[in-house]
């Protein structure tokens, strides 16, 4: 498998939304705490450490 | 009641009066990797000098964790039965994030095998079985109060410089194999770099003696509220002494932090009481580092003057002791004129990786106690949070993977893909057992070919064994093969196999081994 980089959310908007929903009423640091514990749950269920590491070469560039 | 550090007799050595013939082997330090290492080649038919600058042995239990794989080579040295039935076994480790567990581990889920996974023993029990081994080997030449304090190369030999009470002298050997720890002295004089990372923690290190019930198992917590915001370790060991180890920052001072007053009444929130005696309390900063190689011509570094790693996994001694597994009966055969030199860049290549091994999983868990501000304290707590929600993130947090050995990368070494994984080359072979009694003992110190449901062919070098097939030894060795061929190396180390046994060179892996021009 390689990482999805084309659209592949039904509802980005809706997602978008929500995360952002997610952080709110949060200071700075408890988002900084939501979003690692998102990113470590995230990576457990995608597994796959090809992908993980593409993703982290994406994010990084 | 506390150790009984015995002095060892200093004897004034030959050297003194009249020049020593060259020996075969001096080993400097005699702490467990050096009278380990002069066990071992002394099994090979190698006498040795051992010649170490105190006459204790450890101050302070220092290693207390030994693991299976260790038992099996001091088994080897002819200590393991003691280690065994005075040390305390163990195999679970359970993590705790405050209050709650978060995560355990079984070492030795299964069995069939000679040795536990661990026994706790202070250092200083260990070195005085092998002091008492060495000082009944005659192939040994054990030297207490004998401070090298030079060492220098010729084209085929070394020269070691020696101190003793009675003056100096120097002794030659077609090897010097330093083993003079953490801080050798040796590394100094040859100049050589000590690569790797410093801590910026300080772990206070104490010993306790105390009337307690708390199981065989090596606790762990984060955060404790016993002591807020650090990590803290507690193991049993025998003669009611517990290891209890507590993070104190980067900003602790040492000294102060080793005074009774000090240290008391953090150890009283540990325990919940006060009715204990300090045994040994030290403050240690932890660091993981090697030496870019181990042999250097006629000098050959092995265990911590080779490498160190932190404590957390019980990788420091047990590496060692893993060290001199593979030099043991290389060089003693490169001694006989039975292999040519290369057999010690094999060495040096094996235990090269097997350190790297060692240093990064003792790193990782030590970062993982210790981050740094900034992100990786983020994740780091993260980690530990959501290990209260969710299975995945337990297995993420890192308290020390303990020590195994490693896999050896033997490159193009013949191997069969239906065989299972446990027994490839490169691994030590799996223990089992065997009539009365257990295989690994009957592969030691010898090449050994292991035939399952075949006959073992005849080849020079090579002792046979063809056991009947058990139900173990087909699940470590067949799997669902019907016949299988190992090589099996006198460290207990697979070094090839075959599923068609007709179709095996062994005389070729044979000359690979012992690197044979
Ligand atoms: C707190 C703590 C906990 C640990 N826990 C564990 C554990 O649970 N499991 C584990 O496997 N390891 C553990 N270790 C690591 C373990 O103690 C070391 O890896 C081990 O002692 C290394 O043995 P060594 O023989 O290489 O060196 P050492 O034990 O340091 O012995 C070196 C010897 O050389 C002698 N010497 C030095 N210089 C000279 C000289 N110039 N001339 C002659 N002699 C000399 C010294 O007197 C000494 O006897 C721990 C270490 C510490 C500090």
């Amino acid at each position: 498998m390689t990482l999805v980089t084309t659209p592949n959310l039904t509802d980005a908007d809706g997602f978008y939304a929500a995360l952002l929903a997610a952080h709110k009423g949060r200071t700075e640091a408890e988002s900084h705490a939501l979003n690692a514990q998102l990113v470590l749950i995230l990576a457990n269920h995608i597994g796959d450490e090809a992908v993980l590491r593409e993703a982290l070469e994406l994010a990084k560039a | 009641m506390p150790y009984d550090y015995r002095p060892y007799a200093y004897v004034p050595p030959p050297g003194l009066t009249a020049p020593e013939p060259r020996h075969k082997v001096v080993i400097v330090g005699a702490g467990p990797i050096g009278l380990a290492m002069a066990l071992e080649l002394a099994n090979h038919g190698i006498p040795s000098v051992v010649a170490d600058d105190n006459n204790v042995v450890s101050v302070g239990s220092r290693a207390i964790c030994w693991s299976k794989r260790s038992l099996e080579i001091l088994d080897r040295l002819g200590v393991a039965q003691r280690a065994v039935e005075k040390g305390v076994t163990w195999k679970v480790g359970r993590t705790f994030h405050r209050e709650a567990e978060v995560f355990n581990f079984d070492l030795l889920p299964e069995d069939g095998h000679q040795m536990p996974a661990f026994v706790n023993l202070q250092q200083y029990y260990v070195e005085e079985y092998l002091i008492e081994r060495a000082a009944a080997e005659p192939l040994i030449d054990l030297r207490f109060r004998n401070k090298v304090v030079s060492v220098s190369q010729g084209g085929d030999h070394a020269v070691a410089e020696i101190e003793t009470p009675d003056g100096p002298y120097r002794l030659e050997a077609e090897y010097l194999i330093a083993c003079d720890g953490a801080r050798s002295s040796i590394r100094g004089m040859m100049g050589l770099d000590f690569d790797g990372e410093l801590f910026e923690e300080r772990f206070l290190i104490a010993d306790i003696e105390m009337q307690g019930d708390f199981p065989s198992e090596r606790w762990f917590w984060f955060e404790p509220t016993f002591h807020p915001g650090q990590s803290a370790l507690l193991h049993k060991q025998p003669d009611n002494i517990y290891r209890i180890d507590l993070q104190l920052g980067w900003d602790a001072d040492p000294e102060v932090e080793k005074t009774p007053e000090r240290v008391i009444p953090r150890i009283e929130k540990v325990v919940g009481h006060g009715d204990f005696r300090l045994d040994w309390v030290s403050v240690y900063t932890f660091q993981c580092r090697r030496l870019r190689r181990f042999v250097h011509d006629r000098v050959i570094f092995v265990g911590d003057s080779a490498h160190v790693v932190s404590p957390f996994g019980a990788r420091g001694g047990n590496g060692g002791l893993q060290d001199v597994d593979a030099l043991g009966w290389r060089l003693a055969a490169l001694l006989q004129g039975r292999a040519g030199t290369k057999v010690l860049d094999d060495f040096n290549a094996e235990r090269v990786h097997g350190t790297d091994e060692n240093i990064l999983n003792s790193t990782r868990a030590t970062r993982f106690m210790t981050p740094d501000d900034g992100v990786e304290r983020l994740f780091r707590d993260q980690v530990l949070a959501l290990a209260a929600k969710a299975p995945f993130a337990r297995g993420m947090v890192n308290s020390g993977r303990l020590s195994k050995p490693c896999v050896y990368p033997l490159g193009n070494a013949p191997d069969d893909a239906g065989l299972p994984e446990v027994s490839r080359p490169g691994a030590v072979a799996p223990d089992a057992p065997l009539g009365n009694g257990w295989l690994l003992p009957s592969l030691a110190g010898k090449v050994t070919l292991l035939a399952l449901g075949c006959a073992a062919p005849t080849v020079p070098g090579t002792t046979p064994l063809a056991p009947e097939v058990t139900d173990t030894l087909r699940a470590r060795y067949l799997g669902s093969a019907e016949r299988a061929l190992y090589l099996i190396r006198p460290d207990q180390v697979v070094a090839a196999r075959w599923a068609d046994p007709a179709a095996a060179d062994v005389a070729g892996e044979i000359a690979k081994l012992w690197r044979q021009a």
